[in-house]
């Protein structure tokens, strides 16, 4: 499997077609681990750097975590590289734009992916489509045994595994849903589901994580303590407690907008389609904009000669970086938009 | 319920009860004023930014511990938010103990999964940490023969280990 391959390849966590996929795009999990004996990034030499990003290389592709594994010298990476596996949210936006030596290891499906000194030495993520939290609990568990048994990693009797941040210590474990809260944003109940949120000591975030704005009405919701419960007690309480919620609002807002006008909110999700496969030259926000409301279109019926597959696809291949890399070239921004605008109109029928 | 903010007039959504002296004032708030006031959070505010602003507020500018096994100082994770070393969870004491109760809804013990090595091999870690940091002391110090005995018992630990 080669780097190239990516952008041919479906996306895991877009495919969208997981359980409750009106509402939840993907589901993540997420473990934090250290070496025992080594400093943290912020204090390990360059040298010491070089050594964690050697061994840990050759242990991910040792450990047989998945049938394929690619390995991504991050450092070495172009940016246009970058910013596709960042697209793809196989790494986060510092361990993109970091200039150390440091790496990226993903299974060729891309449900699993390890970056290897990020903020601590190993940022292990499973990612799933729709709401399947327990089987990337699973999965993310066995990829962690199987790496134990080959590392010793920093753990302490009192707080558990320790992180460079103190918010991800004790089971270094964050659970997240890409969740599209496009008719709580339409009815503006959103900040009320927010609230509620942080009440539940949750963390709400954009597309891209932390400190990153919501686009496409794409919210990332996840647990902020990692210490105290037991893994199997924060994955049930999200699990039972807390997404099901998210999911009955939503849906109750999407009834409530078509009970209160359905002309209204039909008009604009079809006008949201037109204007996807009319323009021709179409920023990513707009874009992301209007593929919402589509998508809300598709599962209401309201839009039935677009299927839910390709419409998730288009939420990843209109970003800069996809572009390009279909083009096989590097385009500056206005040429992006109108390169964007004939392929939305390609992909859905437009004129 | 009152339904209006105090201070606009604009729709209230934070209500708040305060009894002072044993009398009780009632305040109504939007999200806008109660976040002025300090009474709400500002939405979207990423954890690490909550986090340094409570480090911040709680934390004695004078009180300012060093970790013996990689010279981080306190004060230098207050202001980047991270931390130098495993052993700083140790050297840091009571002031680490408060941030992580506080992010951590009021809990400061682990009750999930353990290493099969288990705990024990938590006090050989913090010593190999600190062993590695007097080796390159005594090297820059071109100590060749306290390094070299370092280096014996550093090995001795990772063997044991192994």
């Amino acid at each position: 499997m080669k780097l190239a391959d990516l952008p041919k390849n479906d996306c895991q966590w877009l495919r969208g077609v997981g359980p409750m996929h009106d509402v939840v795009i993907s589901s993540r999990v997420r473990l934090a681990r250290n070496i025992a004996g080594m400093p943290f990034l912020t204090k390990c030499s360059p040298q010491q750097q070089q050594d964690l990003e050697a061994l840990l290389r050759k242990t991910l592709l040792e450990a047989q975590l998945a049938p394929e594994m690619l390995y991504v010298d991050v450092q070495q990476a172009c940016e246009l590289d970058r910013q596709l596996l960042l697209e793809r949210h196989l790494m986060s936006k510092p361990h993109a734009k970091a200039e150390h030596p440091r790496g990226l290891a993903v299974s060729a499906d891309e449900t699993a992916a390890i970056m290897v000194n990020e903020e601590d030495h190993l940022r292990m993520q499973v990612l799933r489509s729709g709401l399947q939290i327990e089987q990337a609990v699973e999965q993310i568990a066995r990829i962690d045994e199987k790496l134990e048994a080959r590392l010793d990693f920093a753990f302490h009797s009192r707080y558990g595994y320790l992180t460079a941040c103190p918010t991800n210590v004790g089971t270094g474990l964050r659970i997240s849903t890409m969740l599209h809260l496009v008719a709580l944003k339409l009815t503006g109940e959103i900040e009320k589901a927010f609230r509620a949120a942080r009440d539940l000591h949750l963390a709400v975030r954009g597309f891209h994580g932390e400190g990153t704005e919501a686009v496409g009405d794409l919210f990332q919701v996840s647990n902020q303590t990692t210490l105290g419960r037991s893994e199997q007690q924060i994955v049930e309480e999200f699990c039972t407690q807390i997404i099901p919620q998210f999911i009955r609002y939503e849906r109750l807002a999407r009834t409530s907008l078509f009970k209160r006008n359905a002309l209204a909110i039909e008009d604009k999700i079809c006008r949201s389609l037109a204007m996807l496969r009319s323009a021709r030259l179409i920023s990513s926000a707009e874009t992301l904009y209007h593929l919402s409301l589509v998508r809300m279109g598709v599962h209401a019926e309201v839009i039935k000669d677009v299927d839910l597959k390709t419409l998730n696809a288009l939420f990843l291949m209109i970003q800069p970086a996809h572009l390009q890399k279909v083009r096989g070239q590097e385009i500056d921004s206005v040429t992006r938009a109108v390169v964007r605008a004939e392929y939305l109109r390609k992909t859905l029928g437009g004129n | 319920m009152k339904s209006q903010c105090d201070k606009c007039g604009k729709p209230a959504t934070v209500h708040l009860t305060e009894i002072v002296d044993g009398h009780k004032a009632e305040k109504h708030l939007c999200e806008e004023c109660a976040v002025s006031e300090g009474i709400a959070f500002k939405t979207n505010l990423p954890i690490s930014q909550l986090l340094e602003d409570f480090i911040r507020q709680t934390s004695q500018p004078e009180d300012d511990p060093v970790c013996q096994a990689c010279g981080r100082r306190f004060s230098e994770f207050r202001q980047e938010g991270l931390l130098g070393c495993p052993n700083d969870y140790d050297a840091f004491g009571g002031q680490i103990l408060a941030i992580i109760e506080r992010a951590h809804d009021g809990s400061s013990q682990h009750v999930g999964k353990v290493p099969h090595a288990g705990a024990e091999t938590q006090k050989k870690q913090t010593d190999m940490l600190r062993l590695k940091a007097q080796l390159k002391t005594a090297v820059a110090a071109e100590d060749y023969e306290r390094a070299a005995a370092i280096r014996d018992q550093l090995k001795k630990l990772e063997q044991e280990q192994a």
